[in-house]
């Protein structure tokens, strides 16, 4: 992996240096600029977005953070605090309040063609996901999805196949569009007091086809399932939603660990979409994955195996996730689990 | 039996109804064009891929994924799309006067093609793209662009993402290069007149949009139950039609943007073995923990939104 990417950055160099005066001491890290879109809702930073912000510090150079929204000033401002950005661009208007793709999308292209940037970054969420496809066809690149490392300005690390391998890839594109993986890109606790000073950006006013009419968000107490510590998640081996709630919730609130499940939980209605672990559902990178009655199908794992430490329970001492688990326990999980959420209240 | 009178009668009904029936075929065939703009041209693009269910296998080059003799089928999310599409006839809210597959790829994307039109599409288009030269999410979205705009397509039904490339973006560019409202990982499409109503799948729960046709919606897994194809409809698929077309036809450049560099097999994650009960398992915990710096007893759970909007003091260390 190493020489590949001392390969890029050496070519990389060499072409900037026939190009450009050589007066200028770096002039890779001069041209390089990112622009981090953070996401913001009801005047709050989504500190999950900041990724972005990481992911741009490790390819050097500089990064503006890029906010629109109503009211957006307190966002920017709360962004521009100790994050490391040299600026944040703020577009303050209603019209880009639910993140709807079809204003949002001409409303950063616009901004990326004045600023010149060179990568535009954001989270692999479902607001980076719906949006920056949509940015990069406008800007004609091929952009980059769920980027776990990056190696170089130009060489990215994403899984394929449910992240069972692992792809490095070149991109030979002018500006590099990326959805970074929030879990491999984690924010630092903001160490500096720097604050980046704050800029309106153009807003193009792009009229958006699509109303926004509701959500419906489960709004919990619980750690957030994608960036929780810890989780506790439950599969099919619970039997019935009853089971699952009586069983699952007292654990999680023992370890204070956000709750997950997998596809065949979710399918049979024993939890909610929003908390599916897997290839389809959200990627999890806990200190601690316990779980119950998961057989540990390839998908499933595809979201929880960079995990720290995992823990299993299962009746079946053949399920393929005692493959991966560092702790695992042969048992009935409806006696299992109650005697280890006791034993947890009381050590 | 009969008189000529009654004969005559006969005759001037017959006519009569002759006459009737005639203008009726033609007010409708005069007021076609209003209702072919109301009726849904669904374009749904598959894809051929490794079977779900299959371990892949990195090759001994590390340049890609062994696919030589390896069961290949429909993208899941491909056949939630077709579907839906199917549905959407069933349902008879809004007409639907075409169900269009598309596939790019190999020669080998025809039988792909034929599970789909045994499922219920009318027909389809295959652009023949070599194995070894896969076509981006770009290039399929341009391809796709030039599809739907030929065939006058007013709704494009894909899959989420396709579970190979696990990329996401060939729906969200194609809604970009048309300039066409998306709604991405559907749960719930509701079609009233040119009204489109779309339940996404968003973190922490599901948002609702509304917008007009043309549009592009992408498909999530809890959007439906794909049904199994029947025989009859297998062997009625066979009749219908595959169009061969290329790349030159619609004029797109096939030129990938990004480089392979190497393909590799995930780092293994070695099981840690297994313990005899609970008491094991907390002691265990509590050990991996100190390793691991978290701790078995419960920290004080902040207050969240389930959409990420919390305040975090993640002090992870990075895994690479």
């Amino acid at each position: 992996m190493l020489p590949i990417a001392r390969y890029s950055n050496l070519r990389a160099i060499r072409l900037l240096s026939t190009t450009l005066p050589r007066s200028s001491s770096s002039p890779l890290l001069r041209l390089l600029s990112t622009l981090a879109v953070l996401e913001q809702k009801d005047g709050k930073l989504n500190s999950g977005s900041l990724c972005a912000v990481t992911a741009g510090k490790k390819l050097g150079g500089s990064i503006t953070g890029f906010v629109a929204g109503s009211n957006v000033k307190v966002v920017a401002e709360q962004a521009a605090k100790g994050n490391g950005m040299e600026k944040v661009v703020m577009v303050d208007n209603g019209a880009y309040d639910k993140g709807l793709a079809e204003n949002f999308a001409p409303l950063l292209v616009e901004n990326i063609k004045k600023g010149g940037y060179t990568h535009v970054i954001a989270s692999h969420s479902a607001f980076g996901k719906s949006l920056l496809p949509r940015v990069a066809a406008l800007l004609d690149v091929q952009q980059i999805s769920d980027v776990m490392s990056i190696q170089s300005d130009d060489i990215f690390v994403r899984p394929i196949y449910a992240g069972n391998a692992i792809l490095t890839v070149q991109s030979t594109d002018s500006i590099k569009v990326l959805t970074v993986r929030t879990t491999s890109f984690p924010i630092s606790e903001a160490s500096d007091s720097q604050t980046a000073s704050i800029e309106e950006g153009t807003d193009p006013k792009a009229p958006s086809p699509t109303e926004w009419i509701s959500e419906d968000l489960a709004i919990s107490d619980r750690p957030e399932l994608a960036t929780a510590g810890k989780v506790v998640s439950g599969g099919r081996g619970l039997k019935s939603k009853e089971e699952f709630d009586k069983l699952i919730p007292p654990l999680a609130d023992a370890l204070g660990a956000a709750i997950g499940a997998s596809r065949a939980a979710v399918d049979s209605g024993f939890a909610d979409n929003s908390l599916q672990v897997g290839q389809t559902g959200k990627n999890v990178a806990p200190q601690l994955y316990l779980c119950a009655g998961i057989s540990g199908a390839i998908q499933h794992l595809a979201g929880m195996k960079d995990s720290k430490v995992i823990a299993a329970i299962n009746k079946d001492a053949d399920a393929p996730i005692f493959q991966v688990a560092d702790v695992g326990l042969v048992g009935d999980l409806f006696k299992v689990v109650p005697e280890l959420t006791e034993k947890l209240k009381k050590a | 039996m009969y008189s000529s009178q009654t004969n005559k009668c006969l005759l001037i009904d017959f006519w009569h109804s002759v006459a009737e029936r005639e203008s009726a075929v033609r007010g409708r065939l005069e007021c076609l064009p209003a209702r072919m703009s109301k009726s849904l041209r669904i374009l749904v693009p598959v894809k051929r891929v490794i079977d779900y269910a299959i371990k892949p296998r990195v090759n001994k080059s590390q340049t890609g994924i062994d696919t030589a003799g390896v069961k290949h089928s429909l993208n899941p999310f491909d056949e939630l799309s077709i579907e839906e599409a199917v549905r959407l006839r069933e349902r008879k809210k809004t007409p639907v006067s075409d169900i269009l597959a598309f596939s790019a790829g190999p020669a080998k994307c025809a039988d792909t093609l034929r599970t789909a039109m045994a499922m219920g599409a009318d027909r389809a288009i295959h652009v023949e793209v070599p194995e070894d030269q896969p076509l981006e999410p770009l290039g399929v979205a341009k391809l796709l662009k030039a599809v739907a705009e030929k065939e006058e397509s007013n709704l494009v039904l894909v899959g989420k993402q396709a579970i190979d490339d696990d990329s996401g973006q060939t729906g969200q560019m194609l809604a970009g290069l048309l300039g066409w409202p998306q709604a991405t990982q559907a749960s719930k499409v509701e079609i009233e007149g040119e009204t489109v109503t779309v339940t996404k799948e968003v973190d922490g729960g599901v948002d609702t949009v509304r917008a007009r046709l043309p549009m592009i919606i992408t498909t999530d897994l809890r959007l439906n139950e794909p049904r199994y194809a029947s025989l009859p409809n297998i062997m009625k698929a066979k009749k219908k039609k595959i169009e061969k077309k290329t790349l030159e036809d619609y004029g797109v450049d096939g030129r990938r943007r990004l480089k392979t560099i190497k393909v590799e097999e995930p780092p293994p994650r070695k099981g840690g073995g297994k313990v005899q009960d609970v008491d094991g398992m907390i002691s265990k915990l509590k050990e991996l923990g100190k390793i691991w710096a978290f701790d078995v007893l419960p920290f004080p759970s902040s207050v969240s939104r389930p959409d990420g909007f919390l305040t975090l003091n993640a002090t992870r260390s990075n895994l690479e």
